[in-house]
Parts: structure tokens; sequence; C-alpha cells
């Protein structure tokens, strides 16, 4: 297979202006037209590939990153608008050694993904839920109603509730969930 | 070699009932997936497709110029510019079936005659994608209309429009499900009662959409695709006689598929315009679709309209079921019959019917072409049997569980053949469960039998809950074959190669935990490649929950065989009996004195062969086997569901509130992965049932084309689903697995309609048309007189 | 589904966005762009000038000014939810701005984007029409304001003028002690309403009501004000009280589409009325106590 590039056309953008943000800590920095929104940005322009794409109207999550801290669809904010801003994806959720977020060992040990692509999504809403609550416990019917703007056609959203009840009511000092059985 | 297993194995593999951790996480937690439009080529092209606005019309006149001459797009193609590329006009993508009347294969871009809402009809290839919109609009298409056929009631009858005017009507096919003697069944039948339902079963819609990634070696002759698809080795065969190419020139790779669910199955017009647009061009082509086109671009399922009859006796066992199907099968004929077919044949579920007869008529209409989404059309047949099920309890004073006992069929009858035949012309025979103890477990583990106090309890509370329960069976592992390959190198990594091909479900831990389980290997470290026309050189994909059933017992086989061949040559070099040996994470022991030992790493090497010398003991070259499994029948899983809900019956808003599922899919290999299928396939189930609703206009427009007008089950509205399983292992392959994919939609709509019709009781409410949705649930209980 | 190529505007001050508005054909505000976006990627809209005013400082912010609540423009939806000046002054707006959206539109969406939008199902306006509020434009001449019951002119449509945009919002604020409450239906969980209602209530010294007010959302191009809500002062808060309300609500003209015809939209407007009245009517009278 060939190698992935980042999705640049050969030829100059007409109306290309320079755009640059923080994006997992490192500024970054790439020509785009005004109309990209910010997930196009990301993915094609700096080759985060991470956030996905999958309606372009707001309402599947997939696009899901976190900017100053909140989450926003990435699909409904143009990358220009994002200029200047710390922005995270799933690329930056991971330790800097690339040990798995707890959410993500979590999601991964209760099955909480099958295709895996509303998966950055997921757990950037997530992380931003953990943000929120500060160690303060969180009910189920709290979790379904957070990730009622995340779309999963695989698993029926069971294992990632479990996960993210699992990480979010851990006692402190207990990073990795149990399995489910 | 071919298997053509019978006989299932004394000793069950040791890669059984294992849950391993799923091998497939570790890249997509991280975002590291590779999905198609992940992948980008060097100076390719972007694509974009115009598409018809009218359900039906002929194009008079297409005007390019203005869209060809916009800065950034290199190429404007029509029909006529990659006709020349083609063997024939249409995209060769039907299936066979005799019951077809017509040939009605799509064109790779509409020729004259435009018979959907969103059929392509010019390619745009730009610098960009943004480019490549800008210049659809420039695009002058003048279409004269014609009357579409929006209601396949409406389509066949007398004087109706055509839908397509090449062809005589739109009675695009017509068969019959039918044994028994059915007149004789109805004759001085003591009870008899009479129904009419449409059924309107929600799509595929995975959150990644389609795309292909094409592109055209001209010096090397090779087509290489990178498509989301279920079925590369299908799409293959497709775009090299389409094309006019050697099998040996084209490679089609399913990268990470971001869900399939069925549409994915099917061959598009798409993926060929872009593999085609890629030759012509000598540029890489990106197609990635778009959710709003998806709606209009992407095969659905869709309308069936069921009049039917049942008759019983006194005692409420069926005598017969007899009636008329007709199918809205769109204006495409991509799949052939299976779709209304299995909705015919999975009606009889696990009952006794001594008598059936269904007549199936397919209609041409002006929408999208209906294809088999997860459950392929046999939710509906459950819908109808299960709903006449609690017609007759209710006419006959039974409850719900006792009519259905008295019906199901016991253990003692299995094998037992329906007397219907399967659409590659087999019987179909259940070949092993046991369906009252699935019943009778699912009963038990709800509380079925103490609902009334928790109704009664909810009422002083003002609410109204209700309990429903649906049996059925499923159809799975469907043939004729699956490949699946072991080898091992002198660097003594395992690699398995297969044809099969996944988009979540697994299948690379399954495949990877049976073959390590039989060569003393931790799963982790075989590598399993799958969904690469490069890798296996046969294959089928993803459909019919089949791949645990056939590239399972594929790799199961095969790594047995590579497993023997290691004990052989180790038995010579370790002097010690095979069955002394045991295999340890790539080094063959001698149990009793483990010092003696040997690295498999080694027999490869040896197997390998050096030059001019003679292989140990005469093996054949290689440490690797293959095989292509091949089922002797469909494996039928099966289950009970029961579902407790709350209705508010002045807005008809439902809330499910208890999930119940026993499962029988014989021996499980993985159970954590089967638990995700069934729960998966159950929320598709209750998402299609409450909230999915693919509407149209009289014209033939489609209504509902965003997620924010064609609704999702959220996690806010899906129940936790309790799964228990039963296990009886099938006698029709080695590992007695059965298929789990699609088996937990099945029951939803049936169980659902129960529960909600059982809540509404007081008002007397009977529910006959899928989606059951708020709107239409106060519209019944209005009319009934309630809820003022 | 990528938007038509525009031209891209961030003034950071309103001279600098007047002007431009003034001066650009064909421009558009962009606000949180929640709703804009979608329609721009779908090319439902597609301005030659986008004209971003999440530079302009000022425009956001939520203060009480002679009590009235006062709500900046493009204060985030989601700053509003979380407002504790908001839910101590005006629960009823915390209680709506819960149904907005999802949490990752709130984020960024912003409460005056959805006055201005004017979406027949958004939940923002039907409680603002419940409320009273008064919508403040500012154009280069200055400011405006006019009550929201005139701000709707049709279907996704306002009175902001061109060169106009829409500033803040000034809603009157109800005594301490009053009820609220905020419901609708949606066709699943979180997603649209098809209905929402918003029930305001005070209650005089002897239990009966000093003030009603009630909303409904999601019948026609903007939300319906009950007449017998705004003529109740006096009234004994009883069933008959909520069965009037009912009654009215489920008389008011609505207009069907496929997905909720208009006898189930009347009909919900009067389900949703009475349990919304019943329920400001306990919050109230729990208070009372």
């Amino acid at each position: 297979m060939t190698d992935a590039i980042i999705d640049t056309p050969t030829a100059g953008i007409a109306g290309a202006i320079e755009i640059a943000m923080t994006v997992n800590g490192v500024e970054r920095r790439a020509m785009a037209e005004p109309r990209v929104n910010l997930a196009d940005f990301l993915r094609h322009r700096l080759g985060l590939t991470g956030t996905h794409v999958g309606c372009e109207h707001g309402v599947c999550g997939a696009c899901t990153v976190l900017v100053d801290g909140v989450s926003v669809r990435a699909c409904l904010m143009l990358a220009v608008q994002a200029r200047g801003t710390e922005v995270r994806t799933i690329e930056g959720l991971c330790g800097a050694d690339g040990a798995l977020d707890p959410l993500q060992a979590a999601l991964s040990e209760h099955f909480g993904l099958q295709c895996g692509y509303c998966t950055p999504g997921v757990l950037m809403t997530l992380a931003e839920l953990r943000a929120e609550l500060a160690g303060a416990p969180v009910t189920e019917a709290e979790v379904r109603h957070k990730l009622a703007g995340n779309l999963c056609r695989c698993t029926g959203y069971q294992g990632m509730v479990d996960a993210a009840l699992a990480v979010l009511n851990a006692p402190v000092g207990i990073l990795a969930p149990e399995p489910m059985r | 070699m071919t298997a053509h297993a019978k006989v299932r194995s004394d000793a069950p593999s040791a890669g059984l009932g294992r849950s391993e951790a799923r091998l497939e996480h570790g890249p997509l937690v991280r975002g590291k997936g590779r999905f198609i439009d992940d992948i980008s080529l060097p100076g390719q092209l972007h694509a974009t497709f115009l598409r018809s606005p009218v359900a039906h019309g002929r194009i008079t006149r297409i005007d390019i110029t203005a869209a060809a001459a916009l800065e950034g797009v290199r190429a404007v193609l029509l029909y006529d510019d990659l006709r020349p590329l083609l063997t024939a006009p249409r995209v060769p993508v039907s299936m066979p079936s005799g019951a077809i009347r017509f040939d009605v294969d799509p064109f790779v871009l509409s020729r004259d005659e435009v018979c959907h809402v969103g059929e392509p009809i010019a390619l745009v290839l730009a610098d960009s994608r943004h480019v490549a919109e800008d210049a659809l609009g420039l695009i002058e298409l003048d279409i004269d209309p014609l009357p579409p056929v929006v209601d396949p009631r409406a389509g066949l009858a007398e004087g109706a429009p055509r839908a397509r005017l090449d062809c005589p009507d739109n009675l695009v096919a017509r068969t019959t499900a039918a044994y028994g003697d059915i007149d004789a069944a109805f004759a001085g039948a003591p009870v008899v009662l009479a129904e009419e339902f449409h059924l309107s079963k929600g799509g595929g819609h995975s959150i990644e959409t389609r795309g292909v990634v094409a592109a055209w070696d001209e010096a090397a002759r090779r087509l290489t695709v990178w498509d989301s698809t279920q079925m590369p080795h299908r799409a293959k065969r497709v775009l090299a006689r389409a094309l006019d190419l050697g099998e040996h020139e084209v490679r089609v790779i399913a990268p990470d598929v971001g869900g399939g669910f069925g549409p994915k199955f099917v061959f598009h017009p798409e993926e060929l315009a872009i593999a085609a647009a890629a030759m012509l061009t000598g540029l890489p082509v990106k197609w990635i679709e778009d959710r709003f086109e998806n709606f209009f671009s992407t095969v659905q399922e869709r309308d069936q309209f069921w009049t039917v009859e049942v008759a019983a006796g006194a005692d409420g066992r069926l005598r017969g079921i007899r009636g008329v199907l007709i199918h809205d099968h769109g204006a495409y004929s991509p799949y052939g019959m299976a779709l209304p077919y299995n909705s015919a044949t999975n009606l009889i579920g696990p009952y006794v019917l001594p008598a059936y007869r269904l007549d199936i008529s397919l209609c041409l209409t002006n929408l999208m072409p209906s294809t088999p989404t997860r459950g392929a059309g046999r939710p509906q047949g459950t819908f109808v049997m299960e709903r006449l099920l609690d017609r007759l309890a209710e006419r006959l004073g039974l409850t719900r569980d006792e009519i259905r006992q008295r019906n199901l069929i016991r253990p003692d009858q299995l094998p037992y053949p329906t007397g219907l035949f399967t659409r590659d012309g087999g019987e179909m025979t259940y070949d092993s469960g046991n369906y009252p103890e699935s019943q009778r477990r699912a009963l038990a583990e709800s509380g079925w039998h103490d609902f009334e106090p928790r109704r009664a309890a909810a009422r002083r509370e003002g609410g109204l809950i209700g309990i429903g329960l649906a049996n059925y069976v499923e159809g799975s592992g469907r043939g004729p074959f699956e490949s699946g390959a072991v080898s091992i190198g002198p660097s003594g990594q395992i690699v398995v190669t297969t044809g099969a091909c996944a988009q979540g479900q697994g299948t690379v831990t399954m495949l990877a935990q049976l073959a390590g389980a039989a060569l003393g290997t931790p799963a982790e470290k075989v590598r399993v490649i799958a969904g690469d026309t490069a890798a296996s050189p046969l294959g089928l994909g993803a459909f019919a929950s089949r791949q645990a059933v056939t590239a399972g017992n594929a790799v199961h086989l095969a790594a047995e065989q590579v497993r023997a061949k290691i004990l052989r040559v180790a038995s010579a070099w370790l002097n010690a009996a095979p069955d002394e040996l045991e295999l340890d994470d790539g080094v063959v022991r001698v149990a009793s004195d483990r010092e003696r030992s040997c690295p498999v790493s080694r027999i490869a090497e040896a197997l390998a062969g050096s030059p001019g010398f003679s292989l140990p003991l005469g093996v054949e070259p290689g440490l690797s086997a293959a095989v292509d499994f091949q089922p002797p029948g469909l494996t039928y899983c099966n289950g009970t569901h029961v579902a407790e809900v709350e209705v508010d019956a002045e807005t008809g808003v439902v809330r499910v509130a208890r999930y119940v599922v026993v499962h029988d899919c014989g021996r499980l290999i993985h159970p954590r992965m089967v638990d995700g299928q069934v729960i998966g396939g159950v929320v598709h189930g209750l998402s299609s049932t409450l909230y999915e609703w693919m509407r149209y206009d009289d014209e033939g427009q489609p209504l509902t084309c965003t997620y924010a007008d064609y609704l999702l089950s959220t996690a806010d509205v899906t129940p936790r689903i309790e799964i228990h399983h039963m296990e009886s292992p099938t006698p029709l392959n080695p590992l007695g697995v059965k298929g789990a994919g699609e088996s937990g939609t099945i029951a939803a709509s049936a169980v659902i309609a129960s529960a909600i019709e059982d809540a509404l009781s007081p008002f007397g409410v009977k529910l006959r048309d899928l989606p059951l949705t708020a709107a239409r649930l106060s519209a019944l209980v209005r009319a009934a007189g309630g809820a003022a | 589904m990528k938007p038509q190529p525009f031209t891209y505007h961030a003034p950071q001050s309103r001279p600098e966005l007047f002007a431009l508005l003034g001066a650009l054909e064909d421009a558009r505000c962009i606000a949180g762009g929640q709703s804009l976006m979608p329609m721009m990627n779908l090319r439902l809209a597609a301005p030659a000038h986008l004209v971003d005013l999440n530079g302009i400082a000022d425009l956001a912010g939520i203060r009480v000014e002679n009590d009235r609540l006062v709500i900046g423009a493009m204060t985030r939806q989601r700053a509003a939810e979380h407002s504790a000046l908001v839910a101590e002054t005006c629960p009823l707006l915390t209680k709506a701005l819960d149904h907005v959206g999802f949490q990752q539109t709130r984020n960024r969406g912003t409460v005056g984007g959805s006055v201005a939008h004017m979406d027949p199902t958004a939940e923002i306006v039907t409680a603002c029409c419940a409320l009273d509020a008064d919508v403040v434009l500012e154009g280069p001449d200055g400011e405006r304001r006019m009550p929201i019951s005139a701000f709707n002119t049709g279907y996704l449509s306002t009175s902001i003028a061109p060169g106009e945009i829409l500033s803040r919002l000034e809603i009157p604020l109800w005594p301490a002690g009053h009820g609220s409450a905020f419901l609708e239906v949606t066709r699943r969980g979180e997603s649209f309403s098809v209905v929402s209602v918003a029930a305001l209530v005070a209650l005089d010294a002897e239990g009966a009501i000093a003030r009603a007010a009630l909303a409904v959302g999601g019948l026609g191009p903007a939300p319906f004000r009950l007449h017998a809500a705004d003529a109740s002062a006096g009234r004994p808060a009883d069933d008959d009280f909520i069965a009037a309300l009912g009654a009215e609500a489920a008389m008011l003209p609505a207009d069907g589409d496929f997905s909720a015809s208009d006898d189930y939209k009347q009909h919900l407007a009067g389900v949703l009325t009475r349990r919304a009245m019943r329920a400001a009517l306990l919050a109230a009278g729990a208070r009372h106590d």
C-alpha cells in the first residue's frame, strides 16, 4: 500500500490563507481556503486523520474535537475560526510516551468499539465529560445523555457506556478498569 | 483443497469460548485506523457526481462547458466518455435468479433515462473536493420528466406508468414460497384471521459513508482499488469483467471499513466509474460519498406490503398461512430476489407450520434500489408471524407464551425440514437448537410471569407499561465457501489470509484466536490479512452472518493441517511420536522432556527448501495450508427476545425499559464479540422499529436526507441489552458454530410491537405498520378514542 | 458537502463590523454557526461574504440590569445553560437550554444565533416568547428594540435589517418564587422538538394566579402565546385553569409535515400545555409553602 500523504492539491489553492493553531500541544500552520472546515483542515492539511467525518451537518459526532477545552463539531467550525486556539484531537489523547489514556484503555477493555469509525469522537466527548466532572461521580443516565451527540451503529452504545462509568467512577488512583467479565 | 465437512470433530477446538482482547482495538482507539478517506495518493483527483434531481425522466441536454472551464477542474465525464472502456453498457452486478424477468442492471452513468433521484449522470474530476462540488453547479442539465412509480402497489396496477421505459411492465419478478396443502389447511379451520401489514425497514447507515480510491499503473497494467466494501473479491470480479482486465491486473483492497450493515455488499456504479476514470486519466482518483448523497446513492431497505391469513385449530395450533407480499424493489436490481425471499422464509420461524403459501411480487419503482440491510428481510417475516400469533392468542384466550409454546418445534423434531428451499436450491432444514428451552429461559430471565404486579404498580403511578415476546430463527453461514490459509515462513510469523472481510465484526481477532489455538501461539502474535484480493485468490466477503461459520472453519482446518505438518517433521527430528509433542508459542517440545525441542521457524525454514536439497521426510513444500470451506447448508441460529416498554399514550413516546435476549448460535468462539454482535443487532433493530423511516414524496423526492430528519437510535434512548447464551452446536461444521451478525435485529420489531400493543391494551390498539413512531402511536390511540 | 467559496471577514470592532456590513453585497453574519454551517455545507446558504462576529468584544456576557436579564447575543448556549445567574433569575431559560441541540453544538452555538436563525423548533425562542423577551438590534446608527413577538416575519425570517446584527436579549425577570416548566416532545430522545411548551406562573398570597404566561413552539414559524394564560390574573390555580389552557393550545393553527401531522402537533400542544402548566404550578406552589 502506498503511504498516506497529506492531501494538498498539487495546484495552488485559490484564495488560500495561512492558518495557524496549536494542535495537541504543537503549533501547526498550513494554507487553506476560508471555506475549509476544521475537520478537513486537520485531516487533509495537517494529516491528522484520526478525526473522522460522518455527516458534515453536525449530528453524528464522529468529528468531535476539543477546541480550547470544549467539545465542538469540527465539521461546523471553519478552520480559520480556530486560528490561535488550542485544538485537541484523538491523536493527542495518548500520553507523550504513547501510553493509552484510561478512557482509551477502558473503551478497549469494555469492547466499546467495533468498526472504530465513531470512536475518536466518542473519546473526545468522554474526555470533556471527565474534565467537567473533575472527579465527581456520574450516573449511567448522565453518561448516555452526554453520548447522545455521538452516533454509533455497531455497538448499541453499551460497551462505551460501561467504559465511561468504569473510568469516571473509578476510585482515585485506579486507572484501568476491570474487564466486564 | 476443499473441505466438505459434515461431521463435527469430537474434540472442539481449544480456540472456542475464549474472549481474547480484540486485536483491532489498538490503532482504532488511537485514531490510527486507516479508513478510505485516510488514503491519499500523490497527484490524486477528487471526484463528485452530478445526480439526477428527478425520480424519473429522460435527459435531453447536458452542457458541461462552464464546469469543464472552471479553474481546477480536470475533466467532466459522461456515459459516452466511459463507455469505450467498458465491455458492456451495464454494470454486471445482478445475482443469478431465474425469477428476475428483466435486465435491470444499472449503467455506470446514466445513458439517457434516469430512474431515481440520485442516479449518477456526470463525474467531475478536480484538484480538490471543494472545486469539484463547485463544478457540479455549473453543469447545465435538461430532463424531460416522466411519471414516477413510488408505491409498488400502484406500480403493479393495470395501466400504471412504467418505472423504466426499457421494461415492459413493473413486475420485475414474481415467485412463490409454498409447501403443504394450503387449501385443505384453511378448509374448515376453526379459526381464520386475516391481517394487512405495511412494513418499512431502515437502511444500513454505517457512520462511514462509501468511498473509493483507484489508481491505474499503465506500465504495469495494474488497477489498484481501495474500496470501502464488504466484498473486495466480488468487486474485483465485476471490475475485471466490466473493464476487460485479467484477474491478475486488478487488486481490490478493503482498508479499515467504518461499518457495512449490508449496503457495502452491493457493487455500486460509482465503484466502476471511479476505476474507469483512473484508467482514462492515468491519475489516481478519490471519491468519498457525502452523507447527503448517501441517502439517494446508497442502496436501502424499504417497504413491503403483506396481506395474509392464518388458519389454526381451536387449541391454537397453526394449520396454515397464506397471502401476498408486494415488495418495493427500487429502480435497479443489484441483489436479485434475496430480500423478499428471506422475509418469506423467515416467517416460519421456530414453529410447526403445516402448510404455507406466499405469493411474492417485486415491483420496480423510481426509488433507490432496495437491497438487504442487517437482518436482510428476515425481521419483516418474523414480525408478521409473531403478530399473527399474538392475534391468535387474543382470539383464543390464550396467553402469548402459551400459543407459542404449543407451536414451537420440539428438539426431538430436529433436524427439521421446513418444506421450503433456500435461494440456492437447498432444503431449508433447521439443524440444531432447543426452541422451547430458549423461550422458557427468556421468560424466566425477564420475569415474564411476574409482570402483572409490575403493570399494576405502574398503573397506580399513572404509567402504562407492557411486555412483549418474540421467537425467531436465522439461516446463517451462507456458502458456497470461504477461503482461509495459514502459513508460517522462516521468520516464524504465523500469517492467516482469508477472503473474509471485516467491517467491525472482529473477524481478525476471531481468526487469530482459532489459528493461534491450533498452533499454540497467543492470538496477538498471529497476523491476519483480510479484505485484500492480493492476499487470497478466492473469497466472498461479509454477508448473511457467515464469516465465523465459513472463514472460521476454513482457518481452523488450515491451522490444524499446519499443526499436523509441524508435528510430523518434529516427530522425526525429535524422535518422539506426534502425540508426545506440544506446540508452545513457536517451539515444539517433547511433553515429557521439555529440553528436547525445536523452533517451528526451523521447520518452516526446512520446508521452504534449499537449492538442490530434498525436503525432509518427503513432505510437501512450505509450512502452509489453504482451505476453502464449503458449508453443506445454512445453519440456523435462534433466539427469544422479551422487551418491556413504557408508553406515553398521550404523546405516543415509547421508552424501552428492559430488553432480554436468549441467543443460541451454537458454540461460541469469542463470547464477548458475539455479545457485541447481538447487542448491536438488537439496537439496529430497535432503531429501525422506532425511529428510522426513509420518506419520499409523491414525486419520488427523498425527504429525509440528513440525520436530523432520518433518526438513528442514540445512547440516551437505547436500553441496556441483557444476553443469555445457549450453545446448541451445529453438526454442519467442525467448530459447531453458527452466525451471529444479523441475528439480533430479527426479533426487535416483533417484540417491541408485542410490548407496545400490550401496554396499549386498554385502548385496543393493533399495530400493523412499521416503524412505530410516536406520531403513529398517538394517532392510533386517538383513533381508538383514548387520551383526549 | 463543501460550502461555496466566500470571502471571510473577521472584524474586531463594532465600527469595523458595521462598515463591512454596509459595504458588502451578499454578506451573512456567522455567530456560533451551528445552524448556518450545515446550511452552507449543504449549499442551501451560499453567501459571497461571511462576516464572523466571534471577534467583536462585548457581544457576549450575562448580567442583570434593572430587573432584566441581559444576555449578549454571542453568549454560548453552554455558558447560559451553566450560568448560576440565569438559573437563579430565569430558571425557565436554563430548562430550555438543556434541550438545545447537543452539548457539542451548545458549546459553540450562541443564544443570539438561535434567536436570529428563528428555527420554528428552537427551544430558546419558545422560552423567550413566554418570557416577553426584547430583542435588541444594533446597526451603524445605533440600537432599536422590539418584543420577540414582533421579531419573526415568517419561516426562518426576522426583522433584522441589512447592516444590522442582533446584539442582545433583554428578559424581564419574574418575581422570586414563580414557577416554570419547559417540556417538549421529540421524535427521538435528544433531537429537534416537534412541539415545545414554555410555561411560567406566579401565585398571589391566596394561591390564585397572579400572572401566567405560556408559549407553544413548533406549530408555525414562531411560537404562539396562550391568551388564557395572559388573561389569568386572579383565577384559581385549579384543574379548570389547566384544562382551559390545554383546550386553547389544542385549537392553535399548526403546520403539519411528513413526520408530524397538523393534528398530532395540535394534540401535543394541548397535552404539553397541560403538563407544563401543572409542573409550573407545582414549582410555584412548592416555593409558596
